[in-house]
């Protein structure tokens, strides 16, 4: 593949580009940092990260929103409603685990007084 | 009765899911009805799982359409030869509730009781969900709702570890589902639909492609980490070791098998053997692992004290014996892999009931002395018998000596290894079971033969609801070793459906 290929390639899928971008940007805040609250930020941006994808993977150039009724000629296109719904699944877990994690946070830091991992490691 | 049994795969699902958010409302009428009110949901499924199993032993796997709605536009809920896993999880579930009662008592303050049973409910309908359903998404969900209620069950107890370990455990965790969501992702768009059975089919019809490879390392990679191998098992010891004994028993026995069923659908259900996607490389790098993993685990629990952390690391080890039986198969050759695939689902059974023993006597000991070092429990055997000799058995089992039922499992990953020629393989697993032998000598060498310490001179046995689990799971350690016969005749199907072979195969015959 010439550079010109590879570059009209990227700029075509660019979601799938800025997916994998946000990903590792969460990946690399997880590892390296060493408060929790920061590491769970990075978690919550893969899981963003993931969420683009699988929506986008869905979407259609000037699709219309899946509605059949008055007013939609047999022609229309449509874009994919499946991966919509599962990421509206996938929000709510994002959430919960969210919640479940700040409450775990709040009780490390009563317990500890710290929320430094490294300083955490150290309390045995 | 037919057209009833038909139903039960959904009901036990929905039954525990309706029974864990009714939990917190029927407390507030009384504060003890929550333990009769989870005792009897958890029956309710056993019951339902019991007539489910017998149906797919009489008439063949079972395949249910939600709202009647035809796969693969509507969800397909199907309780196959895996699925009786279930029957283990509800079963388990009921005697793990039982036991609870007295010992949350000990760890978990009053106000939280209620909420401990909703965890418990909701983690067995997670774990049951996930075996019996045909669809990926649900799958996920299933996974999510399974994981969160582990994590908050881990952090239940005001121990000043606990929130870390469970912290641990939800950050590699979330990173595991993730790795699954995006796995399902990529394979949706592949194939464009999510039933299992429908996406294996349309896997064949097309040309292999790079997404379905990264698919498939995907979600090795997030099961692996939901069952504890080599390089991410770091979460599991502190998770199983600082968590209430009773849910001790549940991750151990049964979440981390959740993981080893995600991989078995995946790899045998959806990629199959003998189709277009050869994932021989990738089952071959999961065998090696599984040997440094059985090898790993032995090695660290070797050096613990906690009687519990010695448990927890075993149980990565076990997870090792499990991974390399599934992972030993041919692609071309099916009936090749079928010993190891016999070995590994049994010991999914015999590690589940000996590592719940274990873990139960272990909270009996806490409950009654208080201590979790080995050193200050030595000479308990005299004061508590009945607990000390059921963890005699078990640990007898998990060194797998015969006539116990840790031995057959072993006997047949490792003749499955000897069938490949990787003998490198079977010694791993022998040198770990040398080392699990000779730390399971060291616990029963300290509780039996060992003089006792001063403080513990008048303690007595634990109390009737703590020793009906545990007399019941060890007779279960021997029975199923004794008569080996009744877990091969319910594996056997098993074993050979997910190698694609007709479920009456016999090898040789």
């Amino acid at each position: 593949m010439s550079p010109a290929e590879i570059l009209n390639k990227l700029t075509v899928n660019f979601n799938y580009v800025v997916a994998m971008t946000l990903f590792i940007i969460g990946l690399y805040t997880i590892i390296s940092k060493p408060n929790l609250i920061k590491k769970f930020m990075g978690l919550n941006i893969m899981e963003t990260s993931v969420f683009l994808f699988v929506v986008s993977s869905g979407a259609v150039m000037g699709g219309k929103a899946p509605i059949v009724g008055e007013g939609v000629s047999p022609g229309t296109v449509f874009v994919n409603p499946i991966p919509q719904a599962l990421i509206l699944t996938g929000i709510v877990v994002a959430m919960s685990t969210t919640a479940l994690a700040l409450a775990l946070i709040i009780k490390l830091y009563e317990q500890c007084g710290t929320l430094n991992a490294d300083k955490l490691k150290e309390i045995k | 009765m037919l057209e009833f049994s038909q139903h039960c795969p959904v009901l036990m699902t929905i039954t525990l899911l309706v029974g864990a958010a009714l939990t917190p409302i029927v407390s507030r009428f009384r504060k003890k009805l929550s333990f009769l009110w989870a005792m009897f949901i958890s029956l309710l499924s056993f019951f339902f799982c019991s007539c489910a199993t017998w149906r797919l032993y009489s008439e063949g796997p079972i395949s249910y359409w939600l709202s009647g709605w035809e796969p693969p536009y509507g969800i397909e809920v199907r309780f196959d030869y895996v699925s009786t896993i279930t029957f283990l999880m509800t079963g388990l579930g009921v005697l793990i509730i039982f036991y609870s009662r007295k010992y949350i008592e000990h760890e978990i303050n009053e106000d939280k009781f209620s909420l401990y049973y909703t965890l418990v409910l909701l983690l067995l309908c997670g774990m049951v969900g996930f075996s019996v359903t045909g669809d990926m998404f649900n799958l996920y969900v299933f996974l999510e709702i399974l994981s969160l209620s582990g994590y908050a069950l881990i952090a239940i107890t005001e121990e000043k570890l606990n929130a870390m370990a469970s912290f641990k455990y939800l950050v590699m965790g979330a990173i595991s589902s993730l790795s699954i969501l995006a796995g399902i992702a990529l394979l949706y768009n592949v194939t464009g639909t999510l039933n299992m059975a429908d996406m294996a089919l349309r896997l064949q019809q097309f040309p292999p492609i790079l997404t379905s490879y990264v698919a498939l390392v995907l979600f090795v990679v997030g099961f692996s980490v939901k069952a504890a191998m080599f390089p991410v098992h770091i979460w599991l010891p502190d998770a199983h070791a600082l968590a209430p004994s009773p849910v001790s028993a549940l991750l151990s026995g049964l979440v981390i098998k959740v993981g080893i069923v995600g991989m078995i659908r995946i790899l045998y259900t959806v990629y199959r053997l003998g189709g277009n996607i050869n994932f021989i490389p990738v089952t071959n790098f999961m065998g090696w692992l599984a040997a440094i993993t059985i090898l790993i685990g032995a090695f660290f629990a070797f050096f613990q004290d906690d009687i519990k952390m010695i448990f927890a690391y075993s149980s990565i080890s076990n997870i090792g014996y499990i991974v390399m039986g599934i992972s030993l198969v041919s692609f071309t050759q099916p009936e090749k892999g079928y010993l190891g695939m016999v070995g590994g689902l049994i010991h999914i059974f015999n590690h589940a009931i000996i590592k719940s023993t274990l873990f139960l006597c272990a909270g009996a000991l806490i409950y009654k002395t208080g201590f979790r070092k080995l050193s200050d429990l030595r000479g308990m055997g005299k004061k508590m018998p009945i607990t000390c000799g059921a963890l005699t058995i078990a640990s007898i089992s998990i060194a797998g000596i015969p006539p116990t039922s840790g031995f057959i499992c072993k006997w047949y990953i490792i003749l499955g290894a000897i069938e490949f020629g990787k003998w490198y393989f079977a010694a791993a697993l022998l040198i770990g079971t040398l080392l699990v032998f000779a730390y399971y000598i060291k616990i029963v060498n300290a509780i039996f033969f060992r003089e006792p310490n001063e403080p513990i001179t008048k303690v007595d046995e634990a109390p009737m609801s703590m020793l009906i689990p545990i007399v019941l799971l060890a007779i279960g350690c021997l029975v199923l070793g004794v008569f080996a016969y009744l877990p091969l005749a319910v594996i056997r199907p098993a074993a050979a459906t997910i190698l694609g072979l007709p479920s009456t195969y016999i090898p040789g015959g």
